[in-house]
């Protein structure tokens, strides 16, 4: 029983990490733009210098 | 390079936005990007390819127009967008999603706690689990539940109910309920399903915003902003760009050919013709001298002008036009969506079905605990999850395959009222017709007069040549290399080519059947005549037709003269009214309604604006005018005139698959009710039931997906 105080938080705060991160992505505008995302690793960088 | 844009960057730079339709691949995003960037006074662009849009930081002295011409220097024809509320609307989305998230979180959270306690744990255990259970979903249900306490809150204070109002009523009281049971040890804890439930009713509201966030997006990447401003003369000589909200009365505006006028005014030098089509639905081009009454919104044809602003902004013709749009858009808002009709029966019928369960309990000698259990067990059971899944996800379903089929759909509502329609009312000019006059004759051109004919039109900007382009582009025409090009205003393109002068432009005889016409001359052959006329969308004939296989009758409402709007009926078999002001079309629309008929209004003009949002439902070509796309429900890109049966046939899918959802929503139910009321209802019971209805209605959604394809 004692594994279980160890266990729940460790499973919570992993939970809330994963939560935590969306919120930062969706705050940095890490959703305005999926298709240009996915777009964007086509382009090769050195052409633009 | 990059040295003096740090610099600059060190104040806050202007940023303007863009539209640019055009845009299809990587190679693209690179070439605005890096090409753009290397322009003089262009600090930074940045595409977003999702919302074909540029937004592009730069030096404040440059101006909307420069930086158009920028943008078409880097090879992209690019519309300016003004500030719009497009950004608070992602917001909701935004906020949905976020609420979406917490309450999957909490969701898997709770479930993982309550499988323990469902499998057999009791005692101290069972307390600490629904204690933390307890303490993830308050916070929860307080945050993930504002959306609906909020709307519900809305429609009790009115004096009415919506769906929301037994949603609200059902988290509270299950909420509270839990809570108790969780203070007084009991066994049976409901947080895993309140959660559950905002969850998936979440899911149902972000899937609503996101089908309507994605469909203005794409509208708005259509809008065109013409004539958003003009060219001023000022006393001294000199000419600016001013803005259209700029423009004072007694101002003179240069108009060139080719250009929409952003004003109403006189004209006070040159003569010209001037397309009313967006104003009127007049196709024939209208002669304009000194002293001739000019409108905004109006495309100047033939020659630079110059033109005395009379009116701008509320006063002019197009502002007459906005307020009655205005009008006729308060009769749409009446309308009540589906979900919230089947929520007028549901939610009295389940409040007093939980309402009776607990005073039948309290009847046959159960304590008041004992049955308010039950009775949150039947509101739990009874919470519309799946009824509120069923009508968005299915929406969602087919605008994704309609979105895919060129039919840009603005939100829910739309589909559930276009599937309704009975009755179509077409405008002619750029609906039933192109809108834009297109070569009649030129299979009789050889090949060399062809090649000329691309090479000159390529170089002019006049509208006529736009078509003759357009056409011989399709054919794959080569261009013929030609020398020395030169445009005079309002006489014609000349260029020489091997040497030999050629040129295109007005006719010098009067043509016989009073059509628009051009005319190429190379030196030493016979000129060859270019008839041009706005022609028929393809498919047009086949529209009207599947439109009668659904039921539908179609009528032609045209502000057009009589004589050419005859041969367009005669050919597609249809009644018309011609002539109409947009009051008329507005009254012929409201004369049907009254009769009982629900019209469908399809429409592109200035002029079918108050229609458009007057109709039932209505839709317009991307060709339409600004004012056309924004009063309309759906909006679909491309020539052909098909997407309107598309859409209908698609619409009546989906209200068939809602109806299959509301008969699943309801059949589970039937099934699950009863149990809840005779008591044996667990917590675990109801978790199954809930994913398990909400599952399959979003299943059946998904039979949507090819709905815009398949006939």
């Amino acid at each position: 029983m004692t594994g279980l105080a160890f266990l729940i938080p460790v499973a919570l705060g992993l939970g809330l990490l994963g939560l935590a991160g969306f919120f930062w992505s969706i705050k940095n505008g890490q959703f305005d733009d999926a298709d240009g995302a996915a777009m964007r690793i086509l382009i090769d960088e050195e052409d633009s210098l | 390079m990059t040295a003096p844009t740090r610099n600059q960057a060190a104040i806050a730079l202007p940023t303007a936005d863009f539209a640019v339709p055009a845009m299809r691949c990587a190679g693209c995003i690179a070439k605005l990007e890096s090409g753009l960037a290397l322009q003089s006074g262009i600090v930074n662009a940045r595409v977003n390819f999702t919302a074909k849009r540029v937004t592009i930081s730069h030096l404040p002295e440059m101006t909307l127009p420069q930086l158009v011409a920028a943008i078409a220097n880097v090879g992209f024809e690019a519309i300016p967008l003004s500030e719009s509320g497009v950004e608070d609307e992602n917001r909701d989305a935004q906020r949905l999603l976020k609420a979406l998230a917490v309450a999957g979180f909490a969701m898997m959270n709770i479930m993982l706690l309550s499988v323990s306690v469902w499998s057999g744990a009791t005692g101290v255990t069972r307390d600490l689990f629904h204690w933390l259970s307890a303490m993830i979903a308050l916070p929860t249900v307080a945050y993930a539940g504002r959306v609906f306490f909020r709307s519900a809150w809305g429609a009790l204070r009115k004096g009415h109910t919506n769906m929301d109002v037994p949603i609200s009523i059902g988290v509270t009281l299950t909420t509270a309920l839990s809570l108790y049971e969780t203070f007084t040890h009991g066994p049976h804890a409901y947080f895993d399903g309140v959660v559950m439930l905002l969850f998936f009713l979440l899911t149902g509201r972000w899937l609503d915003a996101v089908m309507r966030d994605r469909a203005r997006d794409g509208v708005s990447a259509l809008l065109k902003q013409r004539a958003s401003g003009a060219m001023v003369l000022h006393a001294d000589g000199q000419s600016t760009w001013i803005e259209a909200k700029g423009l004072k009365p007694g101002m003179v505006m240069l108009v060139a050919a080719g250009e929409r006028l952003a004003a109403d005014g006189i004209l006070t030098e040159g003569c010209s013709s001037f397309d009313l089509s967006l104003l009127t639905g007049e196709t024939a081009p209208q002669s304009v001298i000194a002293g001739s009454i000019v409108h905004a919104g109006t495309l100047n044809l033939d020659a630079p002008v110059h033109i005395e602003v009379t009116a701008t902004g509320a006063d002019t013709a197009i502002a007459d036009i906005a307020r009655l749009m205005e009008q006729a858009t308060q009769s749409k808002s009446h309308y009540v969506r589906i979900a919230d009709r089947a929520a007028r029966y549901y939610a009295p019928a389940v409040h007093s079905l939980a309402a009776a369960s607990f005073l039948g309990w309290m009847a046959v000698g159960a304590s008041w605990h004992e049955s308010l259990l039950i009775c949150v067990a039947v509101l739990i059971i009874t919470c519309p999850c799946a009824l509120g899944l069923a009508v968005p996800a299915a929406q969602i379903v087919v605008a994704g395959s309609l979105m895919r089929a060129g039919i840009l759909v603005k939100d829910g509502s739309a589909l559930e009222r276009l599937a309704e329609v009975d009755l179509a009312m077409f405008d002619k000019t750029g609906t039933l017709t192109l809108g834009r006059p297109m070569p009649d004759n030129l299979d009789q051109a050889t090949d060399a007069q062809k090649a000329i004919l691309l090479a000159l039109t390529r170089a002019s900007r006049h509208p006529l040549s736009e078509g003759i382009r357009r056409t011989l582009e399709i054919e794959g025409v080569k261009a013929a290399s030609v020398g020395h090009v030169r445009e005079v205003a309002g006489a014609g393109i000349y260029a020489t080519v091997d040497g030999q002068p050629v040129s295109l432009g007005r006719p010098d005889r009067d043509i016989a059947h009073d059509g628009l016409a051009s005319q190429l001359q190379v030196e030493g052959q016979d000129a060859f005549v270019v008839h041009l006329s706005d022609q028929l969308r393809p498919e047009a004939a086949a529209c009207v037709t599947a439109l009668a296989r659904l039921g539908i009758s179609s009528s032609i409402l045209s502000g057009d003269r009589a004589e050419s709007v005859a041969p367009i009926a005669r050919s597609l078999k249809m009644t018309a009214q011609t002539s109409m002001q947009p009051q008329d079309k507005l009254d012929a629309i409201a004369r049907q309604t009254a009769a009982g008929h629900k019209v469908l209004m399809v429409g592109d003009g200035l002029n079918d604006g108050p229609a458009l949002a007057a109709g039932h439902a209505s839709i317009a070509p991307a060709s339409a005018s600004d004012a056309g796309q924004n009063a309309a429900d759906l909006v679909f890109l491309g020539d052909s005139l098909s997407p309107v049966a598309t859409a209908i046939r698609a619409a009546r899918k989906t209200q068939k698959i809602v109806r299959q959802n509301f008969m699943l929503a309801i059949g589970y139910n039937i099934l699950a009710v009863p149990l809840a009321i005779s008591g044996t209802v667990t917590p675990l019971i109801a978790a199954a039931a809930m994913s398990g209805s909400s599952l399959v209605v979003v299943a059946n959604a998904l039979r949507l997906k090819n709905a815009a394809s398949a006939r």
